[in-house]
């Protein structure tokens, strides 16, 4: 139904090979006890989900604060790599004490399933070393432990990713209450709607055991509504409500060291393995394609961001080939274990271009200020990616297709591409709609209360020395 | 005495104070200066981004020299720091007062 999809053959011998050779057993064990459960857990699957939860970590620091970094002035460098590094924090908190049980567990009446889960695990009750979390495979399954903090990095690096919208003129209290608020009231309900499920051994029985979107089948295999077009949405609303920087379109504000924002790009490449491959949860050959995918598709949507600013710049930028590989990754996120390679391929190819022409064309039209392009970069290509998905998941272009766990063992469910469109249209709407009003609502009230904006003269100054009194470079 | 100001395009130095030493220019003070002349500046573009730079990197000397020196030395930076280009720079002369060698308290060529 949901987040994996494996062709039907591919998927029995998967089964049958797990089941005669793993575990000697002599079938597959619907609906496991807790018990049999850790039986089911592999060593090879653990030790990738921690290695990934490490990655996506490395992803938000220090590889989104530098790539960050690096492109605004002297005088803010600071502001942005604390806010990232103080969100990662407080989020990470914050997943263990409510997060985690608002995103993957059945909600606090039957009524509210589809849309928040409940507060059975908050405080991290009833999760120790010999608790299982399902994966996408009959009778596989991981320690929860493992999920737990996996999931957790995902949480992490979210609400990182919107302060690119209005760096620059935040005030930092007001951004960390913006944070919490955003995740429990935005973040964990579409995490919810889109991931949670009862698990491919469970939902024969238990078929309405699923958020919102996933029960609707929408596929995102690791995040690209969750993850890219929710924080895109709110750091557009954030930089349209906050306002322009104090002399934009006026003065120049080149980016302070693109060096940085080279090493921060490559760090997010290489994190993204953590954050696509890490997705299937449990290291199979599906984790290999997903990993293949996106490899692929940041490679060609680098270089055809490059080919765009040789054709229309004369000169391609070291800013636009990161800016790029940026874009690539965020598009193949969710496709990354339904596509080919060779459609992957295509897919980054053809999302810089788009992506160019909402942070040229569209933003110098509109003349909005988003700074570090969040809207441009992570919520076009994260909508692309999210549509794109429809199309290269088919079998019939090589995709991984679709998986009917409604029977047990799972089969591959029949797919058509025009329906899956539609469906991923809608999760996009959803995710838009409700990321964009309710962000709206919080930065209106923050802003009524506490203040979103630093006075002129400290926007001036430079938010270093105002908010966090240090600099970050002294000659 | 005199006092040399000129400045010059940043990668003609090494060149210049070479040839200034075989003149035997013992000191000079080198600076790292920005502006603007008749040389147009260059367009960065950050993604949709078009910035306009009209101040270019330049290096300025200051050499303070006896009056005999002075022509040899104009003379020299002339040569030595051009490019036949726009943007080679310019050399400025201006009647210099008095100068003070701070560990001795010498003054005057002396001084210099």
């Amino acid at each position: 139904m949901i987040r994996k999809m494996i062709s039907g053959v591919v998927g029995s011998g998967v089964a049958l090979g797990f089941a005669s050779t793993a575990f000697a057993q002599a079938a597959l064990i619907k609906a496991p006890t807790a018990a049999q459960q850790l039986t089911m857990i592999n060593k090879g699957d653990t030790a990738w989900l921690l290695v990934s939860s490490a990655l996506v970590l490395m992803m938000s620091v220090p590889g989104l604060a530098l790539f960050y970094g690096g492109l605004v002035r002297t005088k803010n460098m600071l502001s942005v790599l604390m806010q990232v590094f103080m969100i990662v924090s407080v989020a990470g908190m914050l997943w263990a004490t409510v997060g985690y049980s608002m995103a993957f567990t059945t909600g606090f009446t039957p009524g509210l399933t589809p849309y928040v889960g409940g507060f059975s695990k908050a405080l991290m009750r009833g999760i120790d070393a010999t608790t299982a979390a399902t994966t996408f495979s009959n009778n596989v399954y991981v320690p929860e432990l493992a999920y737990f903090v996996f999931q957790m990095t995902f949480a992490m690096i979210t609400p990182a990713l919107i302060i690119g919208s209005f760096a620059e003129r935040i005030k930092f209290t007001p951004l960390i209450v913006f944070t919490v608020l955003w995740s429990i009231l935005v973040y964990y309900p579409i995490a919810h709607m889109v991931w949670y499920w009862g698990g491919p051994d469970f939902m024969k029985d238990t078929p309405n055991e699923a958020g919102l979107l996933n029960h609707w089948g929408a596929l995102d295999f690791a995040g690209g509504t969750v993850v890219h077009i929710n924080a895109g949405i709110a750091g557009m609303v954030g930089c349209l409500m906050i306002g322009k920087r104090v002399g934009f379109g006026r003065e120049n504000t080149p980016p302070h060291s693109l060096t940085m924002t080279m090493i921060g790009a490559s760090l997010l490449w290489v994190g993204w393995f953590g954050f696509n491959a890490g997705s299937n949860l449990e290291a199979s050959g599906v984790t290999a394609v997903a990993f293949v995918n996106t490899m692929l598709a940041t490679c060609a949507a680098a270089v055809s961001w490059a080919v765009i600013e040789q054709v229309v710049h004369r000169k391609p930028s070291m800013l636009g080939a990161a800016s790029g590989a940026v874009a690539g990754l965020v598009a193949v996120t969710p496709a990354s274990g339904y596509a080919h390679p060779m459609t992957a391929m295509v897919l980054g190819l053809v999302v810089s271009p788009i992506c160019f022409f909402f942070v040229t064309t569209v933003k110098n039209k509109f003349k909005y200020d988003d700074t570090l392009d969040v809207f441009g970069v992570h919520c076009v290509g994260g909508i692309t990616g999210a549509l794109a998905t429809a199309i290269v998941a088919s079998p019939a272009l090589g995709g991984q297709g679709a998986a009917d766990y409604t029977k047990f063992p799972y089969v591959a469910a029949p797919y058509s591409i025009s329906a899956q469109l539609v469906t991923q249209l809608e999760a996009v709407t959803i995710t838009l709609l409700w990321s964009g009003i309710v962000s709206a609502i919080l930065f209106f009230v923050i802003d009524k209360t506490l203040g979103l904006r630093p006075t002129e003269e400290i926007e001036r100054e430079g938010l270093d020395i105002n908010e966090h009194g240090e600099r970050a470079y002294n000659y | 005495m005199k006092f040399i100001i000129a400045i010059i395009k940043p990668f003609k130095l090494d060149e210049v104070r070479e040839a200034l030493s075989n003149l035997g220019v013992a000191g000079m003070t080198v600076s790292e200066v920005k502006g603007f002349g008749r040389q147009k500046g260059q367009t960065e573009i950050y993604r949709g981004a078009e910035y306009t730079t009209n101040m270019l990197p330049k290096v300025k000397l200051e050499i303070a020299a006896s009056d005999d020196l002075a022509p040899r030395i104009i003379e020299v930076i002339q040569q030595t720091a051009n490019t036949e280009a726009i943007g080679d720079g310019k050399i400025f002369v201006v009647d210099l007062v008095s100068a003070t060698r701070i560990r001795t308290g010498e003054s005057g060529e002396t001084a210099l």
